[in-house]
């Protein structure tokens, strides 16, 4: 059997991209967090603090640490709301800096912001000229028909990952996960953390109207940051399960190992 | 005593050993330098953006009040000539407006109250990130500087408190886009009632497009300054000064 193909897959500003706003999420999230462990309460509305009503709040009693979504209890010792021995939402092994400091969290997220936004938006114009977003990204017209998609929920669920020719580009369900990613969750961010400013406030105000008031955009900066952590998650799982050093050496070098056809595939096809 | 490091106890050793080394960076001085400049990006890029320097923040209707306006930092001031004033109803208070101006003045509580005066619902934001509406009535800074005569070489406007945190007193400054803000007032009334002095009594700063802590409290004393160099540790407040907190709180 000849040794399976490589290709040129991932072209350098993709791969740039990709790296430098994996360095600024994890800065983001982490320091995001700290921030968060400030006032581990959120709120839909204008306003919101602590006589008013919080739809999520992380906190301890004592040591017994809890999270509490929509009127709903969970203990959490161990995980949030107290852990390591500390009695913050967020324990110190995910946040920076690690023990309570608000005033550093801030300094780091705020300038870790700029590369966020700007990484951002030079990668989004980048997607549009080189159209790598109608190439790589959209999905296709057939890949949009229902029963395709279900397939590859169906492939998905079974772990069985594209082979042969098809792992030459994105399936449907990658590319969803990506222009997620680039298309709503790092620009509802964005939006979500101006609307935070009381600045931007006075400056944009329709960045409130978007939101429904500023304590509404907090609760969506947070949840849309869970989403995105949730995406990292599911992303390296998918490294691993798609083998991590040809993945890796593809987002490095740009060269990928064409993973060879399934024993039997010419039948299945 | 056996000297058996265990698997578990290696692996808290390790991590905290990780978590040590974590917090060297983030917090080394060199990493701030760097971090400093988004902080510089951030104050610029808003400074820009808000060109006409008169951009309003959001005021809100009474229907959007906050139906308990929670109070924070100090809750009372401790110094004696602060219990004295709250004992007869600040009939001695006196508010000094001195420095850099050509006409240092001391009012008293009723000529602000009679001054001409703006009323204004908006939204208060601590930087801890929870929010409270509130009306805010009180002087324009802006017509008090001009009729104590500013002069041409003041930069900052410095705001000396009753209060103190930690045995320092609290203080606070802007510049003078923020001073001559349409917005920015020196309130004696909260809710259409005095304000009381869990929230400043008898009053207090309002900068409305920056976070809670620019919010000076049982402000004393308006002094018009060239730096902010000599006062306290320099940086310009009593966060700033002592939690590393940004001058600059518009963000």
């Amino acid at each position: 059997m000849p040794k399976p193909a490589l290709i040129y897959r991932t072209r350098l500003p993709i791969r740039l991209w990709h790296w430098t706003n994996a360095c600024a999420l994890f800065v983001m999230l982490m320091s995001g967090m700290m921030i968060f462990n400030a006032h581990p309460r959120l709120y839909w509305g204008a306003f919101g603090a602590n006589p008013d009503h919080a739809w999520l709040e992380i906190g301890n009693h004592g040591t017994s640490g809890y999270l509490t979504v929509a009127g709903i209890t969970i203990p959490t010792t161990g995980v949030l709301g107290y852990a390591m021995g500390t009695d913050e939402a967020f324990p110190p092994l995910v946040t920076i800096p690690t023990h309570y400091g608000l005033a550093i969290a801030r300094e780091w997220h705020f300038a870790f912001a700029w590369v966020l936004a700007a990484g951002w938006l030079i990668f989004a114009l980048y997607a549009i000229v080189s159209r790598h977003l109608w190439r790589d990204l959209l999905l296709t017209y057939e890949e949009m028909k229902p029963a395709h998609l279900w397939q590859d929920i169906k492939d998905h669920a079974r772990l069985r990952l594209p082979r042969g020719e098809a792992a030459r580009h994105y399936n449907p369900l990658q590319k969803l996960a990506y222009l997620g990613v680039l298309g709503l969750g790092i620009p509802a961010m964005i939006l979500s953390g101006l609307a935070m400013s009381p600045a931007m406030d006075a400056a944009w105000p329709w960045l409130l109207t978007l939101f429904d008031g500023r304590q509404s955009a907090r609760s969506v900066h947070f949840i849309c940051a869970a989403g995105l952590a949730l995406f990292i998650v599911v992303h390296l799982a998918m490294v691993i399960l798609a083998g991590p050093f040809n993945e890796l050496r593809s987002m490095i070098t740009g060269w990928y190992r064409m993973p060879p056809e399934r024993p039997g595939a010419e039948d299945a096809a | 005593m056996s000297a058996i490091v265990t698997r578990r106890n290696l692996l808290i050793g390790s991590g905290s050993l990780l978590l040590a080394g974590c917090d060297r960076i983030t917090a080394a001085p060199q990493v701030r330098n760097v971090l400093s400049l988004g902080e510089t990006a951030t104050r610029s890029a808003q400074r820009l953006l808000v060109a006409d320097r008169q951009a309003l923040a959001p005021e809100f209707t009474r229907a959007d009040l906050s139906p308990v306006f929670r109070v924070n930092g100090s809750t009372r001031p401790l110094a004696d000539d602060y219990t004295r004033h709250t004992l007869n109803g600040f009939a001695d208070w006196r508010l000094v407006v001195d420095g850099l101006v050509a006409q240092p003045m001391t009012l008293s509580l009723p000529a602000l109250r009679a001054a001409p005066s703006r009323t204004q619902i908006t939204r208060h934001d601590c930087v801890e990130g929870w929010s409270a509406i509130g009306e805010w009535t009180g002087v324009p800074l802006g017509l008090l500087l001009r009729h104590a005569g500013l002069s041409t070489r003041a930069r900052y406007i410095v705001f000396h408190c009753a209060d103190t945190l930690s045995g320092k007193p609290y203080y606070e400054s802007i510049d003078l886009v923020d001073a001559f803000h349409p917005q920015t007032i020196l309130a004696h009334t909260m809710n259409r009632t005095p304000l009381s002095i869990g929230h400043g009594a008898p009053l207090r700063l309002r900068v409305e497009r920056q976070l809670g802590y620019k919010q000076a409290k049982y402000v004393m004393r308006v002094q018009a300054v060239d730096s902010l160099n000599g006062l306290y540790g320099g940086k310009g407040g009593y966060w700033e000064d002592n939690h590393d907190y940004q001058w600059y709180a518009g963000i």
